[in-house]
């Protein structure tokens, strides 16, 4: 196999904060392939947003990378200063936000910022720019594209003003785009378009993806490959179909159960009890035990170690055999 | 089959702003047009039986929150009557009208929004009880604790105030509000949306236990489909501020009737398929202000006929406890 497109390795990314320094993201590994579509998955507070922010180097203080290797294309990307990670931004590399007034300039019109981002990185002229952006709207099925480019970002609904940023992260045909939940408070039909759109890329270009999302039905549909994260590390990962149909993690199992999408009508689903342990607060030992149906004593004093089996990975002391309920 | 406990019959919900100064002034000069008219809620029917769970569904806009409102009585009908237990509730008076109101409950999605910062919590479950004098005032707090063990939460909380509570406690606390005056009927407008998955089940599972303790009835707004699937007997679809379709979940979602319906559960993402290739549905709701002419979903429907650009459908039985709204289902 040819070296990853992106590969992580023990990332560790800390927020310095009054009362103590807390690990958000507590070594990571991940790697993407070239047009591979990887799903982030976690709750709030798992580190799966942190993970993305500190893969193309946007953790401002007081979070800090302090460990670990990002290496995107071969390249070192913590050893790369401010500028080159510019470079790369916007270009090589794209980033989708869950809110696109984050990455939206409310006072220029949507084709000035869009021929921005093309100007930016490519030696042409605003003309060419403003026809590039005009055709990048259109792909991700905005209606009169050319007419659009002269509005601003308040002009666009909350669905338009997604695909507006979408289609402006897709602009320089990027390798990789590190997509954090860009579709969680859109309905469903218009995920849908942009999943179809997403998903075209990926397909034609070969660009790589990451999808940082809680949403576990919509990994199941759109990922190659899944992690699942929990108190900022990855507990388990692998191909999507056998982390879905056989999970090894008791977490995941629990993810799995929680959704009621296969449940029995009206029967009682299958919860996990407790919260996510606070970043300040994560217990000794495994940070899932005080949860886990399986925790023994070794769970609350011994941190478990990562172990490989072919493609997956899972850290537990005790994980599920295929199939075996929690 | 036994009266329906809570019943609205051609209810519309129109918002509108006032007119400026000089707006008026221009209007009356003949001048000016009054400000375009939101029809959030336009002509609907739709009554929820005694027990069941009645699941309303719909993207954004649709106007699903405002007609949750309008069953409350937080907002009153532009037109149209909203009848509790037999009676329209616009004639209730008095000890009447408390009554419905107390008796219909609601649960907002937002429990971060929805609780008062500056309260403890035992004075937000027990607002209510002392307002509206329902138990003596010593035996308020002993009924706040069983609606706060009701729900599952510590009774050491009482005292706390809500930002010391994550998500899901604070939902809970929400519920809590709503149980303390023994409701009826609950309307419950996404009531798990800003949760997290493992907290999502642990809250459907509280619906779940609340329902057949109390014998509660429940009108559950929601665009989460796999959820309405899961929690609810009946499910009624809306688009652009009309109902398109109700009937059965099961029926619905086998074999759903409105093209609409079709593409709205069609897009839902499943556990179980993998590397689908995604269809997108063309267009977007279109704004309420301005609503297409014929079916309100022409301009989005795969199967449109000139027919569907002129004549809005009406709400027609397709099959017993099946209504929908769509020229192409006419027999014949």
């Amino acid at each position: 196999m040819s070296a990853p497109l992106l590969e992580v390795r023990g990332l560790r990314t800390v927020f310095h904060l009054a009362d103590g320094t807390w690990a958000a993201v507590d070594g990571v590994d991940l790697e993407v392939a070239k047009g591979e579509v990887l799903g982030l998955v976690g709750e709030s507070g798992s580190g799966k947003t942190v993970t993305g922010f500190s893969i193309v180097g946007l953790v401002d203080p007081p979070g800090e990378v302090i460990a670990g290797e990002v290496r995107f294309a071969g390249e070192d990307l913590r050893a790369a200063g401010e500028e080159r990670l510019r470079e790369l931004r916007g270009d090589r590399i794209a980033m989708i936000f869950q809110d696109p007034l984050m990455t939206l300039n409310p006072v220029l019109t949507v084709g000035e910022q869009m021929a921005e981002a093309v100007l930016e990185h490519r030696a042409t002229d605003e003309r060419s720019a403003l026809a590039m952006a005009g055709e990048a709207l259109a792909r991700v099925g905005i209606p009169s594209a050319a007419q659009r480019l002269a509005q601003f970002p308040h002009e666009f609904s909350g669905g338009m003003r997604q695909r507006v940023a979408i289609a402006t992260a897709l602009l320089n045909k990027p390798d990789l785009i590190i997509a954090d939940e860009p579709t969680t408070a859109l309905d469903v039909t218009i995920q849908g378009q942009i999943l179809f759109e997403v998903q075209k890329l990926t397909r034609e270009t070969g660009t790589a993806l990451v999808w940082i999302t809680h949403d576990l039905t919509v990994v199941a549909e759109l990922a190659d490959r899944v992690a699942v994260m929990y108190a900022g590390r990855i507990v388990e990962s692998g191909p999507v179909g056998e982390v879905l149909d056989a999970p090894r993690h008791p977490y995941t199992r629990g993810l799995l159960d929680s959704v009621p999408d296969e449940a029995a009508h009206g029967a009682r689903l299958a919860q996990i009890d407790g919260m996510a342990p606070r970043l300040d607060a994560r217990p000794a030992g495994c940070a899932f035990a005080p949860r886990c149906p399986r925790a023994r004593d070794e769970c609350r004093t011994n941190d478990p170690q990562e172990t490989a089996q072919g493609a997956r990975r899972v850290r537990c002391h005790f994980p599920l055999a295929a199939g075996e309920a929690r | 089959m036994s009266e329906p406990i809570l019943e609205v019959r051609g209810v519309s919900r129109h918002f509108t702003r006032h007119p400026t100064l000089a707006e008026r002034i221009l209007m009356a000069a003949g001048r000016a047009s009054p400000p375009p008219v939101v029809r959030a809620v336009e002509g609907v029917d739709l009554a929820i039986e005694r027990g069941e769970v009645l699941g309303l569904v719909g993207e954004s806009g649709c106007g699903k929150s405002t007609l949750a409102r309008v069953v409350t009585g937080i907002l009153p009908p532009t037109a149209g009557e909203v009848r509790f237990e037999g009676k329209p509730v616009a004639g209730l008076r008095a000890r009447e009208r408390l009554d419905y109101l107390l008796a219909v409950q609601m649960i907002f999605q937002d429990p971060f929004a929805s609780l008062d910062p500056r309260m403890r919590v035992h004075r937000i479950v027990g607002e209510a009880l002392s307002v509206h004098r329902l138990v003596p005032e010593a035996e308020v707090g002993a009924a706040v604790d069983r609606a706060l063990a009701d729900v599952g939460l510590d009774l050491a909380y009482r005292d706390r105030y809500p930002h010391q509570f994550s998500g899901g406690q604070r939902q809970r606390i929400g519920i809590a509000r709503a149980l303390a005056v023994k409701p009826r009927v609950m309307v419950c407008d996404e009531p798990v949306a800003a949760l997290d998955v493992s907290i999502q089940a642990q809250v459907i599972n509280l619906f779940l236990e609340l329902r057949s303790r109390h014998q509660l009835t429940y009108l559950f707004v929601s665009h989460n489909l796999g959820l309405v699937r899961f929690l609810c007997d009946r499910v009624a679809i809306m688009y652009l501020g009309r109902i398109v379709e109700t009937g059965p979940v099961a029926e619905i979602f086998a074999s759903p009737a409105h093209p609409y319906t079709q593409a709205l559960l069609e897009a839902i993402p499943r556990l179980h398929r993998r590397k689908r290739a995604f269809e997108p549905v063309q267009g977007e709701l279109p704004s309420p202000l301005a609503p297409p002419p014929g079916c309100p979903f022409h301009p989005r429907c795969p199967a449109a006929v000139a027919r569907c650009r002129e004549e809005r459908p009406e709400l027609r039985a397709i099959s017993p406890g099946r209504v929908a709204a769509c020229h192409l289902l006419e027999k014949g």
